[in-house]
C-alpha cells in the first residue's frame, strides 16, 4: 500500500513537471515533445529496480518499446484528425485511445511469438 | 522558428488543470505497477509509454489558444484545435525518443548502475527528440526563405 502511495506521488509529480515544462515552451510543436517524455517510466523504473531488481526493470523496458511505438501511431493519428477535421481535442484524444491499446498489445503479442 | 519560453499559458491555466494532470500521472503510475504485479512485467511495461495526460494536455492547449483568440474578438475554435494538433505532432517526434529511451534501458540496466542508466537514457531521449524536431523544421524554414526571397524579387521587379 505504501509502495503504491509512493508510486502515485512520484508519478504525479514527475508527469506534472514535464507537463509544466511543455506549457512554458514555444513553439507548440517543440513543446509537444514533452508530451512524450518518459515521465511514467522514470517514476516507475527507479522504484521497480529498488524493489524488484534490474532484470525485472529490463523486461518492463523491453515491453515499453511496444508502448512507445503505439504512442507514435496514436499521436500521429490524433494530430492528423485534429488538423483536418472539426472534432474537439478531447473527443479525438480519448476516441483514439483504442488505437494505442491495439498497437501496444498487438506488438506485444507479436514480440511474444518471436 | 526559435525556441523560447511563453508564460502566458500559466496565466490562463487554473490549478485544477494541473491537479488533473497530477492525478492522471499518479494514477497511471500506480496502474502500471498493479498490472505488472498481476500480469507480469511484460504487460506492465507497455503502460510505461501510455499517453496518460495526452487528452488533458490537448484539451488545455485547445482551450487556452481559443481564449487567446476570443480575447481579440475573433473565433478561436479552429486555432485552438490546430494548436492541439501541432502539439500532438511534437509528441509524435518525442515518442521516437521514447522508443530509444526504452531500448537503452532494456539493454543497459541489467549490467550498469540504474541511477546512471536512467538519467543517461533521459538525456538521450531529449537529444533524439530535439534532433528529429530540428530535422523536421529545416524544410519548412528553407521553404519560408525561398517564399520570402521570391516575394522580395517580385516587389523589386515591380
Amino acid at each position: 500500500m505504501i509502495e503504491m502511495l509512493i508510486r502515485f506521488l512520484v508519478g504525479g509529480a514527475v508527469v506534472s513537471l514535464f507537463a509544466l515544462i511543455g506549457d512554458l515552451l514555444k513553439p507548440k510543436s517543440f513543446a509537444g515533445l514533452f508530451g512524450a517524455a518518459p515521465s511514467i517510466a522514470l517514476a516507475t523504473l527507479g522504484l521497480t529496480v529498488v524493489t524488484k531488481g534490474a532484470s525485472y526493470g529490463a523486461v518492463e523496458a523491453r515491453s515499453m518499446m511496444a508502448g512507445a511505438l503505439a504512442f507514435f501511431f496514436y499521436a500521429s493519428f490524433a494530430s492528423w484528425v485534429m488538423m483536418r477535421h472539426n472534432f474537439k481535442a478531447l473527443a479525438v484524444t480519448l476516441g483514439a485511445m483504442p488505437l494505442w491499446f491495439a498497437v501496444a498489445f498487438g506488438l506485444w503479442k507479436l514480440g511474444m511469438r518471436l | 522558428m526559435r525556441i523560447g519560453i511563453d508564460t502566458s499559458a500559466l496565466a490562463l491555466s487554473k490549478w485544477q488543470q494541473y491537479s488533473i494532470r497530477f492525478l492522471f500521472g499518479g494514477a497511471i503510475t500506480v496502474v502500471a505497477g498493479l498490472v505488472a504485479n498481476e500480469f507480469g512485467p511484460e504487460v506492465g511495461g507497455l503502460f510505461l509509454a501510455f499517453p496518460a495526460i495526452f487528452p488533458a494536455s490537448a484539451t488545455l492547449i485547445e482551450k487556452n489558444e481559443k481564449e487567446k483568440k476570443e480575447e481579440k474578438g475573433l473565433s478561436g475554435a479552429v486555432r485552438g484545435r490546430q494548436a492541439a494538433a501541432v502539439d500532438a505532432a511534437g509528441s509524435t517526434m518525442g515518442s521516437v525518443g521514447l522508443l530509444v529511451f526504452a531500448l537503452l534501458v532494456w539493454q543497459l540496466i541489467p549490467h550498469h548502475n540504474a541511477w546512471i542508466v536512467l538519467p543517461g537514457a533521459m538525456v538521450v531521449w531529449l537529444v533524439v527528440a530535439v534532433l528529429i524536431w530540428e530535422i523536421r523544421q529545416r524544410p519548412r524554414e528553407s521553404r519560408r526563405t525561398i517564399e520570402r526571397n521570391a516575394s522580395r524579387g517580385q516587389i523589386v521587379g515591380k
